[in-house]
């Protein structure tokens, strides 16, 4: 960086380090801007308590028991746990999650990569058009995305069959036991390829152009630019969406929920984690064993996330 | 919309970049931002094949939105019996509009207002809490700050859905099941938001800004009011934006917070006709409704989102880098 960086940047390079005149400021402004702080942040952590942390150490709580038809709730200790990792229902529900990780989830964000990579050349006519189209999806709810997929993967009716009809084909059923695990990937995909594209494009957007132009220079083709200098360069911004997916996977319910109503017999009450969990709770009225289920699935996305920051940035951290 | 710079540059110049003297490029992420700007156009052709590819990828995402607005003009019997994207033997949209707003005593709008209500408090909270807490964690130094920021980042990674069940229980003992509140309480905290928040205020307010403001004689609270929160907008909006979308299209939450039908938001409520349409004979009435309410429900996040477009797409380039 350039001289003007070192000597007006520092604090913008490491806001944790003291900026050189910190010391004559902190004696004649310290207390109002600590003031201002606390004042700016308890607001946030008041409602992120109450909300959040609490709640979450009710589950933990309340996971700890069990209720019995004799004697109401009884301390359990982890036993909750150990019926949670017996339970053929939350390993069902887990495995269908693993298969969003390992099919779903690269295959929505190699996807959304591509269009961002092509979009950010600039060599696509009517690009932010695309890219608004391509988005939009994101902003349908979750409800309307699966109600509308659901007609359109109808068998005799839907969209799709109508059109593999009129080619002479005979359509397959989308929503037999078979494929539904499929079909509510793509209903995901559609959701959200196009947020993860924009979240991608964007940080692509920021990337410094000249080393583009270097690389132009020394013969670098542009997919050799894309591999070798854009896909480095946004790779923090790609393990954010890869974060968010697999939190996204492991929380499906809005999709196979909706289309348990359509198709019941392919999707039964555990078909993920948390579908499971609800119905434990809410249907079954075992809100003990519904905590240490959704508890048990928080404590997998924190692995899962972990390993994959891990796994994918040993050089960088967030923030 | 037609101002708009074009996409070269709406996603590339932060506001940092023209509110900010010349030179302090303080690149919180490692970004050199001497070099970011970009010739508007490129000195390149358009690639017709990437062209065609991309446009024929549109298919996939648009397709099945015009076949809900197609379906949203055609009866009934039409849905069943005729092509999907082809317009029926009658149209029916008007009729459509009708029933969709008289079923049920006109509930549908009750559902809608809903929605809005929840969506506008809870985003509308989650964007001021969140600001407030990012621009804090971004530009004082005290005590706590990385404990609190380290708080925040593990929060993004808990399902929110896992909350939601003891959340019903502490929301029942304290009376706000079935109350518009059980709703707003919990979507006004946006761990993300104050992530995002963070990372752009880190770059979008100066600190040599904050000084020239103090030195002047502004306390905390009017530079926060009068100058920061302007450099801000860009990232605000986006947290508004993608609060927004969170809460109006939430349906787990108030599936479980609500019994009352009245206090349904829209997509509780059609999920609710649709189970009652596929539930069995007779109510095949439902269908249009179902399908048309679902088009009408999307309309006004649709129409957000592209008039806001230019702001939350700079908003995300400087959240993003960071990731």
């Amino acid at each position: 960086m350039s001289t003007v960086t070192s000597r007006r940047g520092a604090s913008h390079d490491a806001p944790s380090a003291r900026p050189p005149s910190a010391s004559r400021r902190r004696r004649s402004l310290g207390r109002p801007q600590l003031f201002a702080a606390w004042a700016l942040t308890i607001p946030f952590l008041i409602v992120f308590a109450a909300m959040f942390l609490v709640p979450l150490g009710y589950a933990g709580y309340l996971s700890t028991f069990t209720s019995q038809l004799v004697g109401g709730q009884v301390f359990s200790g982890l036993a909750n746990y150990a019926r949670a990792l017996e339970d053929p229902s939350f390993w069902a529900g887990l495995g269908r999650v693993a298969l969003f990780l390992f099919v779903q989830v690269p295959i929505m964000l190699v996807i959304a990569l591509v269009i961002a990579l092509a979009l950010d050349t600039g060599r696509v006519a009517g690009s932010k058009f695309v890219r608004l189209a391509i988005f939009v999806p994101y902003a349908v709810p979750g409800v309307v995305a699966t109600l509308m997929w659901g007609y359109l993967y109808g068998r005799e009716s839907g969209l799709i069959a109508q059109m593999i009809s009129s080619v002479g084909l005979t359509p397959p059923d989308l929503l037999s036991p078979q494929n539904v695990l499929g079909s509510t990937m793509n209903i995901v995909s559609w959701e959200f390829i196009g947020y993860n594209m924009i979240v991608l494009y964007a940080a692509l957007r920021s990337v410094p152009t000249d080393m583009y132009e270097a690389a132009e220079i020394d013969g670098a083709g542009p997919f050799r630019v894309a591999w070798s200098i854009k896909i480095p360069a946004i790779r923090s911004a790609i393990l954010l969406t890869v974060i968010f997916s697999v939190i996204g996977s492991f929380q499906l319910f809005n999709e196979p929920n909706l289309l348990y109503s359509i198709a019941p017999n392919a999707i039964g009450s555990d078909f993920t984690p948390n579908l499971y969990a609800y119905n434990v709770a809410f249907r079954n009225q075992d809100v003990n064993y519904a905590a240490a289920i959704a508890f048990l699935l928080g404590f997998f996305i924190m692995v899962i996330s972990y390993v994959v920051q891990l796994a994918t940035s040993r050089k960088e951290r967030l923030s | 919309m037609t101002i708009a710079p074009p996409p070269a540059d709406t996603a590339g110049s932060a506001p940092t970049n023209t509110d900010r003297p010349a030179g302090s490029d303080g690149g919180i992420g490692g970004v050199n931002r001497r070099s970011r700007r970009r010739p508007v156009e490129r000195d390149k052709r358009r690639n017709p094949i990437l062209t065609v590819i991309l446009w024929i990828t549109l298919a996939y995402f648009l397709l099945p939105l015009v076949w809900l607005a197609v379906q949203s003009t055609k009866t009934n019997a039409d849905i069943f019996s005729t092509f999907g994207l082809a317009f029926g033997r009658t149209f029916a949209f008007g009729d459509n509009l009708v029933q969709l707003f008289t079923f049920q005593d006109g509930i549908f709008l009750h559902w809608m207002g809903n929605t809005v209500l929840y969506a506008v408090a809870s985003s509308v909270g989650a964007a001021i809490l969140a600001t407030m807490c990012g621009y804090a964690l971004a530009k004082y130094v005290y005590r706590g700050r990385s404990f609190v920021f380290g708080l925040i980042l593990g929060a993004v990674m808990v399902p929110l859905t896992a909350l939601a069940i003891p959340t019903y229980l502490l929301f029942s003992a304290a009376n706000l099941v079935d109350t518009p509140w059980a709703i707003i309480l919990p979507s006004l905290v946006s761990p993300f938001g104050v992530y995002l928040m963070r990372v752009y205020a880190a770059e979008a307010v100066d600190d040599s800004l904050l000084e020239a403001a103090r030195i002047d004689g502004a306390g905390e609270f009017r530079i926060f009011l009068t100058i920061s929160s302007r450099l801000l907008a860009p990232g605000i909006v986006t947290v508004l934006l993608f609060a927004l979308v969170s809460t109006w299209n939430n349906y787990f939450l108030p599936l479980i917070m609500l019994n009352d039908p009245s206090l349904f938001p829209a997509t509780v409520g059609l999920a609710q006709w649709q189970q009652a349409a596929t539930g069995g004979g007779g109510a095949q009435v439902l269908f249009s409704t179902v399908l048309t309410g679902s088009f009408v429900s999307i309309l006004p996040l649709v129409v957000a989102f592209l008039f806001l477009q230019r702001f939350w797409q700079s908003g995300l380039s400087t959240g993003s880098v960071k990731g």
